[in-house]
Formats: C-alpha cells, structure tokens, sequence
C-alpha cells in the first residue's frame, strides 16, 4: 500500500522541497498537512510537538522527525487538539504512556531536584573554595630567608661577579 | 607533608570519579527508556484478532495467566531474529504467549508466522497505532509481562534471547505465576 504510488514530477518537485526545507533545519512538516481552525491553533500545535520528544530519533522533536512513530504521535495530538483537549491533558497523556522521556524539558521533581539544581550547587561550592584559597593566601606571612639560603644567595651572587669580570 | 598529598589526591579523586560516572553513562543504552506503564493496570484495548478477522479482542485474555505480551511487526529484522526464541518459550513454558501485530499489514505478517512457526495463542492486530500509543510502544520488538491480574510487571525493549528470557523475564514470570 505505502508503495503503491506512482512517483509524478510532481511528487519528485514535492520531495526535493521537503529535503531542502529539512536541510535548512526548518520544524516544518514536510509529508503532511494538519489543517487548523485558526492561527492560534497551529501555532500550539507547533509549540507542543516542538516540546515533546521523538522516542525513534531520540534528538528531535515529535515536530521534526520523519519517523513513522512520531507522526502516529503528531496525528494523535492534532486529534486531540480537535478534541478541545488542553495542552497539559496532551502533555500528560502522552507522559502517562512514555514517560518524563517524552518531555525535552524534564520536570522539575525530586527525582531531578539534583539535575535542576546540580550546576549551582557546584558553582557554590567552587567559588567557596576560591574565596577560601584566596583569603588563605593572604593571610599567609611572607617569610625572610633562613641564613642557609642568604650564604649560598650570596655566594651565587659572588660567582656572578667573578665569571662577568674574567680580568680579576 | 599530609596537605600537600592532599592537594594532588583530592582533583585525582573528583576526576576518577567523573570519569566512572561518565564511563558508566557510556554503557547505558539511551534506547531502553523506562516504561512509566510498569506496575500499572496494561492499558486497555479492543482489537481485531490477527490471525481471525472480525473476532474481537480484550483485556480480559490477560486475566488468570501470566501472558508475555510482544510487539513484533513483519517489517522488523529485530522480531525475526527473536522469533525462533519465542516459538521455543511457547512450546516449553506455560506461559501465555500473546502477539501485538503493530504497524503491519495483515497478509505480511501472516507470511511470517506460516513461514517461522507461530507462537502466540492469540495474536491482537493493530496496523495503524491504536492500542500502540496507550500502550507506550515506540519501536518493535518490545515485550511486556503482564501478571494474572492484568498489571504490567516488566518491559523488555529489543529482542529476546535465551539469556534475556533465562536472566531477566523468566524470573519474573515465576514470581507472578499463579500458586498451587
């Protein structure tokens, strides 16, 4: 059935331009079309499954990829768009059946409390142990050379002048 | 002398840490994400059965038994390669081999099961991602064990073995499977 079409030029025309808006990294949908009611509507529509996850192409979102799985999941969104459904009942729907995965944005929850907060803990930390190395520092007293390291100071010096002056 | 030890031992420490936990990230498999479905009711379903048109199939023919519950599509190397696995559990294992027909077209996969031996007891068909959404499936092979009350207890995602069937489902379906 999927391979039953004849390939027109137009379809060829079809395709090389879904390729090159794939290419230049356009979200567009390049093998269906959703039809809305209004503006408002798409541009939820594209704001959700730009938010949600492929689970097929782990690095797009349910906007961009081409598989197959996400565009049962794109069609399932838009039906419950038309439904009336809000976006949160989209969103946890499809978080009750695939998990937080789904979600680009993880919650924030105890189980990701370290992932959220993690990176400024650990600017805390270091800049606490910088305060700590340099208030350290300055408190250190600068100390004087002990006699041993004057003479052999001195007697470096002395050879210094010596090899500079090969006359005396 | 101590505190100097320190100072070259401590960054050595934080980095071998960082390192094993990196490492360690390096063995998971990103693929294998986990089903928020396990210990939940399995989602319910009304599907044709695959194998006989027009019949009718429910949730119900998940109560009593354990059921292993595989997602397999004709199209998928993965289900071939675990098919001659499956056939071998349906023959020596009492547990209740259930086939998710997902994303196929029925006269394929009926190729497949004439051609490889069919192991499931009742096969459901869902060509166009009906029940598959409910049930969080996004990719084939995937296999759910369902306990005799109807709850997911474990999901396999990929082919089956006789490892992964010895070392991780088996066990849970002896701890499911109903006493006496």
């Amino acid at each position: 059935m999927r391979f039953r079409r004849q390939p027109t030029a137009l379809a060829a025309a079809l395709l090389l331009a879904a390729t090159l808006a794939a290419a230049t990294g356009a979200s567009a949908f390049t093998l269906e079309e959703f039809r809305f009611e209004n503006p408002a509507q798409e541009q939820e529509f594209r704001e959700l499954t730009g938010k949600l996850r492929c689970l097929v192409c782990q690095n797009e979102s349910l906007a961009a990829s081409q598989s197959d799985v996400a565009q049962d999941l794109r069609l399932k969104v838009y039906g419950m768009m038309k439904e009336g459904k809000d976006k949160d009942a989209i969103i946890a729907y499809l978080v009750d059946r695939y998990g937080d995965f789904v979600l680009y944005e993880p919650p924030f929850k105890p189980s990701t409390y370290l992932l959220w907060i993690g990176p400024f803990l650990l600017i805390l930390l270091g800049g606490f142990f910088l305060l700590r190395a340099l208030m350290r520092k300055k408190s250190v007293p600068e100390q004087g050379l002990n006699a041993a390291e004057q003479a052999r100071i001195d007697q470096l010096l002395a050879a210094g002048e010596d090899a500079k002056d090969p006359a005396k | 002398m101590a505190r100097s030890t320190a100072r070259y031992l401590v960054p050595l420490g934080i980095f071998m840490a960082l390192a094993t936990l990196l490492y360690y990230g390096l063995s998971l498999d990103p693929r294998k994400v986990p089903s928020p479905l396990v210990d939940k009711a399995a989602p319910a379903f009304d599907l044709e059965s695959l194998t006989e048109p027009g019949k009718r199939l429910n949730g119900d023919i998940l109560k009593g038994r354990v059921s292993l519950v595989n997602v397999w599509a004709s199209w998928c190397p993965s289900c071939r390669q675990e098919h001659g696995e499956l056939v071998r559990i349906a023959k020596s294992s009492d547990v209740q081999m259930i086939g998710f027909n997902w994303k196929d077209e029925r006269p394929a996969a009926l190729e497949m099961l004439q051609a490889y031996g069919n192991p499931y007891f009742l096969s459901l068909f869902d060509p166009d991602n009906r029940a598959g959404i409910d049930w969080g499936v996004y990719g084939a092979p995937e296999t759910f064990v369902v306990d005799p009350q109807g709850i997911i207890r474990h999901k396999r995602i990929g082919p089956i073995d006789q490892q992964v069937w010895e070392t991780e489902i088996l066990p849970v379906v002896e701890k499911y499977r109903p006493k006496g």
